[in-house]
């Protein structure tokens, strides 16, 4: 028995089994030191696990030792690993920064909870990345999602909970739509294993049975991907849960969605049935763009600075899915490396803003003035992070945007690089907003003068920031993964 | 297109599924939806249940020499659906409790007008007491 057989299990059972663990013990500081140590023990198995698929290729582990197709199947592939990866770091650098937000935001008799809940979310996010069996993919992403019901109703704002439960209620019927789907390509191939499903699919797949299954699973995903017009519960959900929630979810949750859309519509459906006999490739296009465009639009207008940020992130997943979209290896490849780097540069932004919460207790856009002088790390932060999002040259943003309007050219569809430079000057203008509040602003008279935030809020903070501009610059290693990844994915298994 | 009675299953789980989906979709009443949420999710259920069944078959688990085979795995399947679907269904109620701690109200329209009134930038709801329901 070797310890690195069993990469692909370690990286979820670590946080499955710490969290019930959490509650047991009971004690708010302990509970944050066993969810910290369980998501950077996870982090290392991740690494491991990506450091040996990038060389030896797709690892397979059966689950009880019974063999797949019948067993349920953990497989990993470059792309699993690759979005494990930034999963995993995500995760740990939340927990990192965790302990006196959380403090300060939740009750302190929920917090042991709130870390086990944490830990689900997380355990659940990473279970999808590394399943190849599409049930336990709903089974994995119903565990992340009550998980974060849960989390979002712990804001301090009740409008939290009114977000929670519209979350809940859409977030159940993307659920049961997606078991629908599973349930028709059950019916039609009797497999539940994604490598088996791929095999039969296309001796049945000019069958109706077959085309339903498609639409059941792409709306259900759409609506856990808050895909444009499916976002509607993103907004309030991410403004109104505590910050290190907003911030592992922004990071996470819908990178985690376009990683399980990829899987099913390119891997088990086949890139030629759902982009090309199915009409999916027009209508991620059309709404990939809409979403940039209005998103990008309503986020101009937000007061609430965590709102604004979740409006943006509906944007950016337009971004992504516009990629898909494309059905080329280089849209894919830059999908899925706007995902990594979408995940740093929202996970930064969040984190900023918990920073911020933590001093201000809130995040309004005239809470923001003067922030530049008093708060000077937290703002430094943002900025870089912000340069990131609008995707200016020397930051990841710029790679992933770079990558994508390339992929748009290559097709010569003018129009649609227009529209992505259109999206980032939309970008500039609200994070604009938010740089000309805290630089060129006063804050209003008798308003009690900010500190910066303590230490360990900003090391977390900054080690996110920091990777926007290394992987804005250093990019060999990043876009070589997802090229390969993507190439792995529509040509097949190697 | 074979007899429609012979897919009498189908329908039964097509008529339920849309009536709980309508349920949702119309209804206001919090407590009303997650009604109509486990509705949609049981037909769900139902489906499954019946694809695996055959008149008349069993399961070639225990027994030997079977030869009309019933496939018991979707069953399995929906013993784990079923508990999420009563995980779901447990943390929407508690919801609702908050949710009536907080608004006073489980109507949508109620919740939605008091969110409404409480976006008045001026104010800053996150600061008072009465607002947090714990």
């Amino acid at each position: 028995m070797n310890l690195g057989d069993h990469l692909p299990l370690l990286a979820i059972i670590l946080p499955l089994l710490a969290a019930p663990v959490c509650v047991l013990i009971g004690r708010a500081g302990a509970a944050w030191l066993i969810a910290l140590t369980s998501s950077v023990l996870s982090l290392a198995a991740a690494a491991a696990l990506l450091q040996g698929v990038v060389q030896e290729r797709t690892v397979s582990y059966q689950l009880g030792g019974w063999a797949p197709p019948w067993g349920i199947e953990l497989r990993v592939d470059l792309l699993g690993a690759y979005v494990l990866l930034i999963v995993c770091a995500m995760a740990a650098m939340v927990m990192a920064y965790a302990r006196r937000s959380v403090i300060r935001e939740v009750e302190a008799a929920l917090i042991p909870a709130f870390y086990a809940a944490l830990l689900l979310v997380f355990a659940g996010l990473a279970g999808i990345t590394v399943t190849g069996d599409a049930f336990n993919l709903f089974v994995f992403l119903e565990i992340s999602s009550l998980a974060s019901y849960a989390l979002i109703s712990m804001g301090r704002d009740r409008r939290a909970v009114s977000a929670a439960f519209q979350y809940l209620v859409m977030g159940s019927i993307g659920a049961t739509f997606i078991l629908i789907g599973i349930g028709f390509l059950y019916l039609m191939t009797g497999t539940l294993n994604m490598q088996d499903l791929a095999q039969r699919l296309p001796a049945v797949s000019d069958t109706r049975t077959v085309r339903a299954g498609f639409a059941f699973l792409t709306v259900g995903i759409g609506l856990k991907l808050a895909l444009f017009p499916l976002h509607l519960w993103l907004p309030n959900a991410y403004a109104y849960a505590p910050s290190v929630v907003s911030a592992l979810l922004a990071a996470t949750a819908t990178k985690v969605a376009v990683y399980a859309l990829l899987r099913f519509i390119i891997d088990v459906f086949g890139a030629d049935f759902s982009l090309g006999d199915m009409p999916l490739n027009l209508l991620l296009i059309l709404l990939g763009s809409l979403g940039i465009l209005v998103a990008s639009l309503v986020a101009v207008y937000q007061d609430n600075v965590k709102r604004m940020l979740a409006y943006s992130s509906v944007a950016q997943v337009g971004y992504m899915v516009l990629g898909i979209g494309l059905a080329s290896a280089a849209g894919v490849s830059a999908a899925i490396l706007h995902l990594f780097n979408h995940a740093l540069m929202k996970g930064a932004l969040f984190l900023a803003l918990g920073a911020v919460a933590y001093q201000m207790g809130r995040v309004r856009l005239k809470d923001f003035a003067g922030l530049g002088r008093s708060m000077p790390w937290t703002m430094a932060a943002i900025v870089v992070s912000g340069l990131s999002l609008i995707g200016v040259p020397g930051t990841a943003g710029f790679i992933s945007k770079w990558y994508l309007v390339l992929a748009i050219l290559e097709q010569d569809l003018w129009p649609l690089a227009m529209l992505v430079l259109v999206g980032s000057i939309l970008a500039l203008l609200y994070m604009g907003r938010l740089v000309e509040a805290a630089y060129f602003q006063h804050p209003e008279k008798n308003t009690v003068v900010p500190r910066e935030a303590p230490l360990s809020l900003l090391l977390p903070l900054w080690v996110l920031a920091t990777a926007n501009l290394y992987f804005g610059l250093f990019t060999d290693l990043n876009v070589g993964i997802a090229q390969q990844a993507s190439s792995q994915l529509l040509e097949g298994r190697p | 297109m074979s007899n429609v009675s012979d897919l009498f299953n189908y329908w039964v789980v097509v008529f339920l599924m849309m009536a709980g989906f309508y349920v949702v979709i119309a209804q206001g009443n919090l407590i009303k939806k997650l009604i109509g949420l486990s509705l949609f999710q049981a037909s769900v259920f139902i489906f499954y249940i019946s694809l695996g069944f055959v008149e008349g078959g069993i399961a070639p688990i225990l027994e030997e020499g079977v030869s009309n085979y019933a496939n018991p795995l979707p069953h399995v399947l929906i013993l784990t659906a079923i508990v999420v679907s009563v995980a779901t269904t447990a943390v929407g109620l508690a919801l609702a409790v908050r949710i009536h701690e907080a608004y006073g109200s489980i109507e949508e329209d109620d919740i939605q007008t008091l969110d409404l009134e409480a976006d008045d930038p001026d104010e800053a709801p996150s600061d008072k007491p009465e607002d947090s329901p714990r």
